[in-house]
């Protein structure tokens, strides 16, 4: 055939790109191929297809929404947790000469993909994830602002996910590091498909974050229950609003600089040349101005967790609600103006580089003050330590070491010894591990009877609390002794052999972590399996204090029969306390959002675009622009998109309610 | 302080006796100030950090469920007087810390002269720093010795107990300068150049490494620093004069090439301008100069002709250097020779010489003298032995 009609149909992609020669992927794509076929063949056996398409594809439901994203959050887990695996393995092995067993195209893919997955494709997931699940309900409200909006973020965020997952067995991923600094990101360096992976899966999966972000900084701003003000908020919702203002105001910006940076190796501006007047310092600052705030995007929502968590166990009200909450606006002003620590030893000069130092230690004190908060919300409280608690204590001794370390490191000349060492990236695993990842797992264990019915089972939950938080320590406290013995990181192999029993007992903490994740897994399994043993028949099953635990377990589409009132910033306390009745009669049909495909549709288009772009089929690429705009416009004619849950249906469902309700008190 | 920086390390000697903590026991002076740094500002937060734990632990216990006897007040939620603690300890110290830091990071700027030699060693005018001029090169480190017309790559030397001057920078993409046992790291950037100032104060050999990924030969990408005495460097530097490598333009087009794990070479001789030629990023002979190029675009340009001086400049846009094809030939050539290009007007900071406290003009010095005058610490800068 014709070489350039290949080309023009396949732009660069050709049998090459199939990964055949590196027996690790034939592998892993044996074991996903046979695990995607597994499963589809089951869910067409049962015939879920129709199902899953008509109630949780197409749902605007802002409750199927989030456990979608959870879902998303712990299978990119799985991904990410497999490349941490492997560099242990690898850094564990490479020494005395031994090369170990991944070859640095390999293992450099590998360092950058767990950095990329395991922020944007399983952090974000998940704390957008519960989010969505629980802010609409702590403020009393029936779904989100843009319920169709909602549908779209989230298949734009899987759109992205599966952009970087099919690096993995079409071409290549970037090898530049998570956050693909230029030179080497520019064209000149990084010629192959990699690096257009990272950026397209990122731009797609961006615009799905940001979405996200304006429909709940709308949805908190104006769907709040009567009787909620400002200072009435639940934390959790607070640090939720300050996360997806951040979110607004950051991402824009990585989508700037990522566009800017995809326009250097697509049409040849110079923005981060090294010639041409270009600065690739100029993308440093851009994308940390992105990647602070993405921290506290973060971490934000976990601080949200363990305040109500703290709350609801120590059977008291949060001590200091007030400071807590200005404490939060605080962090997320500063945090916009703390970015240069990232990069100190880029020769800023020393003013420069002594406030930004400043400004970062200036977080630490309303970081300071919540840990304060929660320490003394449990003074004098009655301690319940189920799991979500447990988490919380492990959290507060963990996050206080990942604090500390990461203060020292604002202090320009310390960080001058620590910068890129082992030393740092023992510490910011201690604060996302420690900080949000152990408030996910609060969050989850806390939440999850409320979205299914049902508590997790605590037996093996516990296994994977202690596995976890046994095996973090495992794994990060030689990296900061490493650190400190200036080992710096994404090294491949080592020729020092008395650094090998450190690199060791990490990949010991690994395995340990993977335990916890076995564990973790064998919680959900045998919690479905025990589900009517676990059942919450109250909607309350912790007797917490904020309103979606007002509502039954899981809750109806429509939240709440009436929109509740609130006098309280611990309204459903406030409401137990004062002997709040149920409303029995008087229902009236619901208004409610209808389902629809288009943000599929959509987001399929968009991954599609991304492909094309990748891999230069600029005509596919052309076309499914095209079709993404048809869709879009299409779908502004859709006029069928609310409906009424008629009266008799909310009779039934509330009817049914009160029986069990009433069940649960005579046993 | 002494005492303090002991006991801070205690915990580690106990468990770690084994093990080579150079961060923590470098061998040059910038670096010992870094580390103090660092051990009083960990020192300084665990003033906080442990009572938390601490009381962390306890609350946990102690207001457990079970223990009944422990007063329990579910509707307490407000005191002033702990709210104004738990804001003001936190600020409290980072007041302190900021305070280190801005000294800190003025007294150990690496564009900064060095003030001292060592904590008890002033700096004498007849100490003139060692030129270093660095270039990390995909992926090796060429150490250029303008001061002797000799290079090296991947091996740097300098005498104990003499200033060195390091001005830096690479070739292709950016790398981190770092000698943990000498000072703290600086990025090295193509076409720009960073500074860093240090002295090594122990004899020995020391590992040296780039700390930023910059690409697949990045694990080798690592030297020996030679902490040499003055006998021993004289040595080396005839050592280097005695090999048979020089290193010319084409030499270093050559060297620059991609390559991983090189070992260590010697040149007898250097280009004089070269480092100025890798800085301006016109090594490619008849390449115009990026300081040429600045120097023009400050004049107001050469017109719309002038895109013809720029457009075949390829330098490193479009393939890794050194690639098979090679480069495209320049369009217009440079216009001013090599021996033009002037030094960018460069910012240097020197350490004052007279160490005693700023005063106001004609006001005497306060008639006071530290306890210990021989002590120096980072916050006292360096006293000499009082006047008073």
């Amino acid at each position: 055939m014709n070489p350039d009609l290949v080309k023009m149909i396949f732009g660069r992609l050709n049998l090459d790109a199939l990964p055949l020669h590196e027996p690790i992927l034939v592998g892993t794509f044996a074991v996903v191929a046979t695990g995607g076929l597994a499963l589809f063949a089951l869910v067409t056996y049962f015939r879920l297809w129709s199902y899953l398409w008509r109630e949780w594809f197409t749902t605007v439901d802002h409750k199927r929404i989030g456990i979608m994203y959870m879902i998303l959050g712990i299978v990119m887990l799985l991904r990410g947790f497999a490349d941490a695996l492997m560099m242990r393995l690898q850094q564990a092995i490479a020494f005395n000469g031994a090369d170990g067993y991944l070859p640095a195209h390999h293992y450099d893919q590998i360092f950058t993909a767990h950095g990329v997955i395991m922020i944007f494709f399983v952090a974000m997931p998940l704390v957008t994830g519960l989010m969505n699940y629980v802010v609409p309900l702590q403020i009393g409200a029936r779904d989100v602002s843009f319920p169709f909006l909602n549908n779209f973020s989230f298949w734009m965020t899987v759109g992205g996910a599966v952009l970087v997952m099919m690096s993995l067995f079409v071409g290549e991923f970037a090898r530049t590091g998570w956050l693909a600094y230029p030179p080497l990101s520019n064209i000149g360096y990084s010629p192959d498909v990699g690096v257009d992976y990272y950026i397209w899966g990122l731009q797609v999966a961006g615009v799905g974050t940001t979405l996200s972000g304006i429909n709940l900084v709308c949805t908190i701003v104006k769907l709040r229950a009567p009787g909620m003000t400002m200072m009435k908020m639940p934390v959790f919702t607070w640090t939720s609003l300050c996360t997806n203002v951040l979110i607004v105001a950051s991402f824009p910006v990585l989508t700037a600089v990522l566009a800017l940076l995809s326009l250097d190796r697509y049409v040849g501006t110079n923005f981060f040349t090294n010639d041409f007047g270009g600065n690739p310092m100029m993308y440093v600052n851009l994308i940390w101005i992105w990647g602070h705030p993405e921290v506290y995007i973060l971490v934000l929502p976990a601080f949200g967790i363990f305040s109500e968590v703290t709350a609801t166990f120590s059977g008291k009200r949060l001590f200091g609600y007030t400071s807590m909450v200005y404490a939060t606006v605080v962090i997320t002003i500063l945090s916009y103006l703390v970015w240069l620590h990232h990069f100190f030893t880029m020769g800023s000069g020393a003013s420069v580089n002594s406030f930004f130092g400043i400004t970062t230690m200036i977080i630490s004190i309303p970081t300071g003050a919540k840990m304060f908060n929660w320490l003394f919300t449990m003074y004098r409280g009655r301690i319940r330590f189920e799991l979500p608690m447990m988490w919380t204590v492990a959290f507060m001794l963990t996050f206080v070491i990942g604090g500390m370390t990461g203060v020292l490191l604002a202090v320009p000349p310390a960080d001058f010894v620590l910068h890129n060492s082992l030393f740092l990236i023992a510490h910011f695993h201690n604060v996302i591990i420690g900080g949000v990842l152990f408030g996910l797992f609060a969050g989850i264990n806390y939440w999850f009877p409320k979205a299914f019915g049902f508590r997790l089972d605590p037996f093996w939950g516990k296994l994977s609390f202690w596995f976890w938080v046994s095996g973090f320590y495992f794994a990060f406290m030689p990296l900061y002794v490493l650190g400190l013995m200036g080992v710096t990181r994404r090294l491949r192999v080592f020729d020092d052999p008395s650094l090998q029993i450190w690199f060791v007992i990490a990949a010991f903490g690994a395995f340990l972590i993977l335990l916890g994740i076995g564990a973790m897994l064998m919680q959900f399994a045998v919690s479905i399996l025990r589900r009517e043993q676990l059942k919450d028949t109250t909607g309350d099953p912790w007797n917490a204090r904020t309103l979606e635990w007002a509502t039954s377990s899981p809750p109806p589409d429509y939240n709440f029969a009436f929109t509740p009132v609130v006098y309280d910033n611990d309204a459903w306390w406030d409401m137990k306390r004062r002997g709040y009745r149920r409303p029995l009669t008087g229902f009236k049909p619901i208004h409610m959002p209808s389902n629809t495909g288009t943000g599929i549709i959509l987001a399929g288009f968009a991954t599609v675009m991304g492909f094309a772009l990748i891999w230069y089929i600029w005509w596919l690429a052309a076309l499914s622009f095209v079709a993404l705009l048809a869709v879009a416009i299409g779908h502004t004619f859709n006029y069928h998109r609310d409906f009424h849950i008629p009266a008799d249906e909310v009779v039934r469902a509330e009817d049914a309610r009160t029986r069990i309700l009433a069940a649960g008190a005579q046993t | 302080m002494r005492a303090l920086k002991l006991l801070a390390l205690l915990p580690f000697a106990a468990f770690l006796g084994g093990c080579d903590f150079i961060v923590l026991a470098p061998a040059g002076d910038i670096a010992a100030q870094q580390r103090d740094l660092v051990v009083i500002s960990t020192v300084l937060m665990l003033v906080i950090v442990l009572p938390v734990m601490a009381l962390t632990v306890y609350f946990a216990w102690r207001y457990r469920q079970s223990n009944t006897a422990a007063p329990y007040e579910p509707d307490w939620d407000h005191s002033t007087q702990l709210e104004l603690v738990i804001w003001s300890a936190p600020l409290l110290i980072i007041i302190c810390l900021g305070a280190l830091t801005w000294m800190g990071t003025h007294l150990l700027d690496p564009y900064r002269s060095l003030g001292r030699i060592a904590a008890d060693k002033p700096i004498e005018s007849k100490d003139a720093p060692l030129n270093v001029e660095v270039v990390a090169l995909d992926w090796k480190w060429l150490f250029i010795y303008p001061d002797y017309g000799v290079a090296a790559v991947n091996e740097l030397a300098a005498p104990v107990d003499r200033p060195i001057r390091f001005r830096i920078t690479a070739s292709s993409v950016m790398n981190s300068f770092y000698i943990p046992a000498l000072a703290g790291q600086i990025y090295a950037m193509p076409g720009m150049e960073t500074k860093l100032h240090a002295v090594a104060n122990k004899p020995g050999t020391f590992r040296g490494f780039s700390a930023n990924y910059s690409g697949a030969g990045f694990s080798g990408m690592h030297f020996d620093f030679k902490s040499l005495s003055n006998a021993d460097f004289d040595k080396w530097i005839a050592g280097a004069k005695a090999s048979a490598n020089m290193l010319g333009r084409t030499d270093y087009l050559q060297l620059e090439r991609p390559s991983q794990n090189d070992p260590v070479r010697l040149y007898r001789s250097v280009d004089r301008d070269l480092y100025k030629a890798i800085l301006n990023m016109c090594v490619e002979p008849g390449k115009m100069c990026m300081s040429e190029m600045m120097a023009i675009d400050a004049k107001g340009g050469l017109g719309r002709e002038g895109l013809n001086n720029t457009l075949p400049l390829t330098y490193d846009k479009y393939a890794r250097r050194g690639a098979p094809l090679g480069s495209e030939p320049t369009f217009v050539a440079g216009i001013c020779s090599m021996d033009e290009i002037k030094d960018a007007p460069s910012r240097e900071i020197t350490a004052p010489l007279d160490l005693t406290p700023l005063r106001g003009f004609g006001l005497k010095r306060p008639p006071f003298s530290p306890a210990h005058p021989s002590s120096t610490s980072l916050l006292l800068g360096q006293r000499p032995k009082s006047e008073s």
